[in-house]
């Protein structure tokens, strides 16, 4: 069982940093979803609601999500319904059910780097970026790839543009864990292929990206790309599926998703 | 800590612990409708109202209601009696221990969606679980209930 030994709800970030890195049993709230499945003893627990950071608005050029934003919140975004083929609540509406959906959070999620995440694949597929409160602001690719740093994560920005984007996943049952997820994005020449749930995080297939950019999406080349994905990023085994099975499913999906893109509007 | 909420219409002040999830604060205090069948967040039984959005209590912290709306089947009676007997009249009724839960997701969706298509309903219930029945009773109590085909 979790415990908890204190909690603070700062009134700024600032304030927020400052307890996080006073010691290492520090801890940012997300939704909490996960906390009860574990054993982790809090020293003081640091809860964001008194931020401001819920909501999803359009500020110029950009999308932007707050971090305590929930996934039912992206599901049901009216702005993100008709952005991107509604790609993002696509990619959440799997997820458990909608009681589970308006708890969890997208700051959490991404932050944490879950490599079943949903989230974290269609958003790897646009152009997004994430804000840190001490690391700044940066492109989620980059923050994926860096070493964990204690931070808070304060936004998401998605690049508002005419970029075309599907979302395929593969679960053994409603609303489990995904055993593979894939999402496709299409702007002008310029395509990206994600693939998640490997069940390592999500990563850009840069070989699959590039042929497909390059060649174009002919049947051809849409067999090629789905083929490079599979044989370019890595696979590993769960209680879920085999990593044999995820390269198999991985060209099908990406097959379908890159079909799928050419048919959206 | 101390809390103060609104539970089923009624102003609380509690004292609780920092670690302390919804699902116990409310059982603790009576609410015994609150009901957990699975650990891990996925069987919806538990399932209460935080300004009239469906959530997990067995999962969410206690001290996030604060200042808030919380119902509980044991406040909305008369509706939730409506559709009990529409479910019972459908044979979709059976233990009875996921009832709560899942009359509490089927009257928040009431409110939410307007005329949901089969797939709309399925979608939306997919988060409470019965390990009694196939669903199938449930669906056309749904259906009836809402007046949709």
């Amino acid at each position: 069982m979790f415990t908890i030994q204190q909690l603070v709800q700062p009134d700024t970030l600032e304030e927020a940093y400052d307890v996080l890195t006073r010691d290492i049993s520090n801890t940012i709230l997300g939704g909490c979803a996960f906390l009860r499945l574990g054993s982790k003893k809090i020293g003081t627990a640091i809860d964001l609601s008194k931020l401001n950071l819920n909501g999803i608005k359009e500020q110029g050029d950009f999308i932007e999500i707050g971090a305590m934003t929930t996934f039912r919140d992206l599901e049901i975004s009216p702005v993100l319904k008709e952005s991107f083929n509604g790609v993002l609540p696509q990619s959440v509406s799997h997820i458990i059910g909608v009681q589970f959906r308006n708890i969890v959070t997208v700051g959490a999620t991404v932050y944490s780097k879950f490599g079943f995440s949903d989230l974290l694949t269609a958003l790897l597929a646009l152009d997004t970026d994430v804000e840190l409160y001490k690391a700044g602001r940066m492109p989620l690719a980059e923050f994926l790839e860096k070493s964990p740093q204690r931070d808070i994560l304060t936004r998401v920005f998605i690049k508002k543009n005419s970029c075309k984007a599907v979302y395929k996943d593969l679960r053994n049952s409603q609303s489990d864990f995904p055993v593979l997820n894939v999402a496709v994005s299409q702007k002008d020449d310029r395509w990206r292929v994600v693939v998640g749930a490997r069940p390592l995080r999500a990563q850009i297939s840069q070989q699959a990206s590039e042929e497909l950019s390059q060649g174009g999406a002919s049947p051809a080349g849409i067999a090629s790309a789905a083929r490079l994905a599979a044989e370019e990023l890595s696979f590993g085994s769960n209680i879920r599926g085999s990593a044999e099975y995820r390269k198999a499913m991985c060209k099908v999906l990406v097959e379908r998703a890159v079909t799928e893109v050419l048919q959206c509007k | 800590m101390q809390i103060e909420a609104i539970i089923n219409n009624k102003k609380v002040a509690w004292e609780i612990e920092n670690d302390e999830l919804l699902a116990d604060t409310l059982r603790a205090k009576g609410l015994l409708s609150i009901r957990q069948g699975c650990d891990t967040s996925c069987c919806g039984l538990c399932t209460v109202w935080i300004e009239g959005k469906p959530t997990l209590s067995c999962t969410t912290l206690s001290f996030r209601i604060n200042g808030k709306n919380v119902t509980t089947i044991e406040g909305i009676q008369e509706e939730a009696a409506a559709f009990a007997q529409v479910l019972v009249a459908e044979g979709a009724d059976q233990c009875g221990f996921c009832s709560p839960g899942f009359i509490m997701t089927v009257l928040a969706m009431k409110n939410e969606l307007k005329n949901p298509a089969e797939e709309e309903i399925i979608h939306y219930l997919t988060g409470n679980l019965c390990r009694c029945t196939g669903y199938m009773g449930q669906l056309r109590a749904v259906k009836k209930y809402l007046g949709v085909e």
